[in-house]
């Protein structure tokens, strides 16, 4: 029971980093109907950002408690307009001279995006792990194991509270401007008919762009929430974390804001709990492997739209 | 006047310029200027290197690029592109290139070793060598693929996992059985093939998008499977002392009784080289003879029938499952025709060979070839993969310069280098080519 | 007795199709005649696209029957197969309200794959075929003239090696029935195929149909706005509303129903109690 408690606890903060980042993938999608594949390099980007910001401040975990939130929030506003600057170019020059020209030629350019940032970052940052020391340690501690050693012991660290309470905040805040927002009734305009949104002078390559834009921007606070958690980044992250987002997308409903957190949730707790009762070395198969099934059985997702065939 | 619109030209173009090199300096700053590595001296910590020079490198070069461009092209009265552009050829002469290369290339691969061998010696044509028999390779690859996606329109992102299946098919059947290579290489293609279908039948309903990444979680599972299988697989270690091909039983190594013993040559390496290209030349001319082939009859007339209008298949009573699938399987087969040879070039295979890059790679050289088009398959295999191993010297950046030219050429040329479909039959004997905006891409 | 009634190539018993809640469809049952050209009319909305997507395969019906009595003697019914059994078993083709032409194909290739069927036989499933067997190669000669014939017959023989995308609008119709044809039905199904063609063209499209059921012992189910179309050509018209048939008889007797003008033309306000006195409301 402990430990299933502790599994629910890792698996519900890896959830929310996914559904951070499968929210870039709902909206793109459901805006211009592609698989935005360059999306996890983007996430990697912003941790790198992130990273770079932690390290040139010196902010560390001796800081005063209240300065090191301050610190981390300023990390987190300069690495989200950052990193909003990365997608944006990215949809400028790979995606939007491919617009409304054949099907395969914008995935083919995200392919291509995504290999040279993964490159690019290789280069400009070097190919090693990049270690942080915690910034956030320590944590309540939730049942303490029996004193002979038997039990398990919960824990429920700091920063996982910070991953879950930041990313509840950005999704209220996410959903709200969405709903509310003349930007967001745009955006939900051109999901439904482009050529019509245009007609009604609705400026339709600002709308997608702010939409990579707002893709990016919660990409990299789940950047910044990977390194928190994880505490070691590298080049590479972007694509394993990019393909589970992309199945959370999926899962939940691809074009669904909801959908997007719900699936990221599954998606993280199936990786954690598969991990923990069964093996670590087979949880990515599990993913994929669920990522296979729901498109097959299930191709609309939990909280999606069915898609009818016309004949 | 005119001095007025040439002053309003320049301050636009330097404010363009200088809103590109802004843009610049925000994604370079940091991600170039300060690097976060591990310094000496610290115990492992994060230490910052600025590099604040290279950043004021890359923002000059976009402003100047950015700023040229506006001049030059972009805003100029007489954008320079045309006048260059009347110098080249122009996109749609690429359609009577194809025509013309076939004979050339296929010349020019036949003779490719002598050629090599008469001009550099033995010595310094290996690494040529090495390079074609990677390029062909790649380019049946490509034409397996091809047959899936050109010409049935159905999106594969994890054509990888076949080649996989064939090279450990090899691999394993050498090392538990004692096969030969002669022997595996069918066994690789049906053991493929029956991946193909097994893969493939879940996945037939599926459109578009979602079938290229349930293929691509397919591949990736696969490969995780044999990164982990330690037993069987050798796990991350890989299989190594795969055998080599044999010349009809003839060995190609030192001593009597061996390809050279047999022939009365000088034993040396290069001969067993020479005789690998063959191979892959002839395996690739024989996917490529079979697809061509293979068009002309019902089946792929129904592949492509597939890709234009599903339902208008259906409606004609084409049973579009047995149709995908035996475009997958057939696809699945090449692949694994492929692969087994990459393994018994290699002598050794591990996961790390099979990654979704691979899958990525093949799929841009047929899209950048241009979908269904055999020949296109081949320049852009040339372009991309023997391009790619001339910039061996600048090994990091090699990556990163395919990344970008894959969405160069895709932005500049969407359809592909050779846009254009060969009608597979015709009535009066002079069937022009069909401009590939008519052609659709398939949906599922 | 009537001749669909008599000798009936397709029967649908008690159809019914839903929609979640909506009834697209509710029990309606007519019977085509064998070499008769039917017409099915309604307004916009009365279900007729939606039960020739149950007759050919693309919808499963909620309820009912649909019987294919082909020329040979045997029955298939056919809300029980796949729809591409539909075409290649039961001999039932049909074209679509949008256009679904290979655009990328040239006119003979489109042709070619509505043979598909007898050709795969012939090319013993590719084998055959890929080592270019002389039973494949007079198969494919046939298949080419069997095309060609009736590329000639929709006046497109020029163009038969021009991609299908290029043709205009009538042509590309006119080509959709032929592609059908060619797979050697013995009903035809098509949806609203005079759409969108100037007067000239409709004329020439129901000297086609008079043909294809005079010449090819092809029977003619059709979906049709244009009234002249269907008075001047169909020897059967059904009529749909809201789903349910409001009437079944020939041109004439359909044209003199007070339902069918109601249906149709509305009836101004203070008429309605005469009309529906008349109707039996």
């Amino acid at each position: 029971m402990d430990y299933f408690l502790q599994q629910l606890i890792n698996g519900v903060t890896l959830g929310s980093i996914y559904g951070l980042i499968a929210i870039g993938y709902t909206m793109v999608y459901g805006i211009i109907g592609m698989i935005n594949f360059a999306h996890g390099d983007i996430f990697m980007v912003g941790s790198f950002i992130a990273l770079i910001l932690i390290v040139a401040f010196g902010i560390t975990s001796s800081l005063p408690i209240v300065l090191l939130i301050l610190a981390l929030i300023g990390v987190l506003i300069v690495s989200m307009a950052l990193t909003s600057v990365w997608g944006w170019t990215v949809e400028r020059i790979a995606y939007r001279p491919l617009r409304g020209s054949f099907r395969l030629a914008p995935l083919i350019t995200a392919i291509g995006a995504s290999i040279a940032l993964q490159n690019f970052v290789q280069i400009s940052q070097g190919a090693r792990n990049k270690p942080l020391q915690p910034l956030i340690p320590g944590g309540f501690t939730l049942t303490e194991g029996g004193a002979d050693g038997s039990g398990f012991i919960v824990q429920l660290s700091y920063s996982q509270i910070l991953i879950i309470v930041v990313t509840t905040v950005l999704m209220i805040g996410f959903t709200m401007l969405i709903n509310k927002t003349s930007l967001g009734r745009a955006q939900r305009a051109c999901e439904q008919d482009r050529k019509m949104a245009s007609l009604l002078g609705i400026n339709v390559d600002r709308t997608i762009s702010l939409t990579f834009v707002m893709g990016a921007a919660l990409a990299s606070v789940a950047g910044l929430m990977f390194l928190l958690y994880y505490g070691v980044i590298d080049f590479y992250i972007g694509f394993l974390a990019g393909v589970k987002a992309f199945t959370a997308a999926v899962l939940g409903g691809i074009g669904s804001l909801p959908g997007a957190m719900l699936g990221g949730l599954l998606i993280g707790l199936i990786e954690t709990f598969w991990s923990g009762y069964f093996s670590v070395e087979y949880k990515d198969v599990a993913a994929f492997s669920i990522l296979a099934i729901v498109l097959i059985f299930m191709p609309e997702g939990l909280l999606g739209k069915p898609e009818v065939e016309k004949v | 006047m005119s001095n007025l619109k040439k002053d309003s030209l320049f301050a636009g173009s330097v404010k363009d310029a200088a809103a590109g090199g802004l843009v610049a300096l925000a994604l370079f700053g940091m991600m170039i200027g300060m690097q976060a590595d591990v310094a000496t001296g610290l115990g492992g910590q994060l230490g910052i290197n600025y590099r604040w020079g290279a950043v004021a490198i890359a923002v000059v070069i976009v402003f100047a690029g950015r700023l040229l461009l506006n001049l030059f092209v972009w805003k100029s009265d007489k954008p320079v592109t045309r006048t260059v552009g009347s110098l080249l050829p122009k996109a749609s002469s690429f359609s009577g290139l194809g025509r013309f290369a076939t004979p050339v290339f296929l010349v020019l691969a036949v003779v490719l070793p002598f050629l090599l061998t008469y001009f550099l010696g033995t010595r310094g044509s290996r690494q040529y060598l090495d390079l074609a028999i990677l390029v062909t390779t790649y380019v049946m690859l490509g034409w397996g693929l091809n047959i899936v996606v050109g010409l049935a329109g159905l999106l594969d992102l994890g054509y990888v996992a076949f080649y996989a299946v064939g090279a450990y098919s090899y691999a394993l059947l050498a090392q538990y059985f004692g096969f030969s290579f002669w022997v595996c290489l069918p066994l690789a293609g049906i053991l493929a093939a029956f991946w193909g279908i097994i893969l493939g039948f879940p996945v037939l309903r599926l459109r578009g998008d979602y079938l290229a990444i349930v293929t691509l979680a397919f591949g990736e599972i696969i490969r995780v499977v044999l990164l982990n299988w330690y037993d069987f697989t050798g796990g991350p270690d890989g299989l190594s002392n795969i055998p080599r091909p044999s010349f009809f039983g003839l060995d190609f190594e030192r001593g009597e009784g061996n390809f050279a013993d047999f022939f009365g040559l000088e034993y040396n390496s290069i001969h067993r080289i020479i005789f690998l290209y063959y191979v892959i030349l002839a395996m690739a001319l024989v996917t490529n003879l079979v697809t061509m082939r293979l068009r002309k009859l019902p089946i792929g007339r129904a592949w492509e029938a597939l890709r234009e209008d599903e339902i208008a298949c259906r409606s004609l009573g084409i049973n579009t499952t047995n149709t995908k699938l035996t475009a997958f399987a057939l696809g699945a087969m090449f692949g694994g025709f492929a692969g087994s040879f990459f393994a018994t070039r290699q002598g050794f295979i591990s996961p790390e060979s099979f990654t979704f890059m691979e899958s990525a790679v093949i799929l841009a050289i047929v899209v950048l070839g241009g979908l269904g088009s055999q020949i296109g398959v081949v320049i852009a295999a040339v372009v991309m993969i023997g391009g790619f191993e001339f910039f061996r010297g600048l090994e990091e950046y090699r990556m990163l310069v395919f990344g970008l030219l894959m969405v160069v050429i895709m932005v500049w040329r969407p359809r592909g280098l050779i846009s254009v479909r060969t009608p597979s039959i015709s009535l009066s004997g002079k069937a022009k080519g069909i401009s590939a905006d008519l052609v659709q891409e398939g949906h599922g | 007795m009537s001749n669909w009634d008599n000798n009936p190539v397709l029967a649908i018993e008690h159809l019914t199709m839903r929609f979640g809640g909506l009834v697209a469809v509710g029990d309606l049952s007519f019977n085509v005649g064998r070499g008769d050209i039917t017409a099915l009319i309604g307004p916009n909305g009365a279900g007729k696209t939606t039960v020739f997507n149950c007759a050919t395969g693309f919808y499963k019906p909620t309820e009912g029957r649909i019987v294919m009595n082909r020329a040979n003697g045997e029955h298939y019914l056919l809300e029980r197969m796949p729809d591409f059994q539909i075409s290649a078993k039961a001999k039932v083709a049909r074209t679509f309200q949008n256009i679904r032409l290979f655009g990328g194909m040239t006119l003979l290739e489109n042709l070619m794959v509505a043979q598909h069927n007898p050709l795969m036989l012939a090319s013993n499933f590719t084998i055959g075929g890929v080592f270019g067997l002389s039973g494949f190669k007079s198969a494919e000669r046939k298949a080419v003239d069997k095309a060609r014939y009736w590329l000639d017959k929709t006046g497109l023989l020029d163009r038969a090696d021009g991609p299908a995308a290029d043709l205009p609008y009538g042509d590309q119709r006119r080509l959709e029935i032929a592609r059908a044809m060619c797979s050697g039905p013995e009903l035809l199904c098509l949806d609203e195929p005079a759409a969108g063609l100037n007067p000239k063209e409709s004329a020439e499209l129901n000297t086609l149909l008079n043909a294809i059921r005079d010449e090819h012992a092809t029977s003619i189910l059709l979906i049709e706005h244009d009234m002249s179309v269907v008075m001047e050509i169909s020897d059967h018209v059904v009529v749909l509303d809201y789903g349910e048939k409001i009437s079944d008889g020939t041109p004439e007797q359909v044209k003199n129903d007070p339902k069918v003008i109601a249906a149709y033309l509305g009836v101004p306000d203070d008429e309605v109690d005469d009309v529906e006195e008349e109707v039996g409301l």
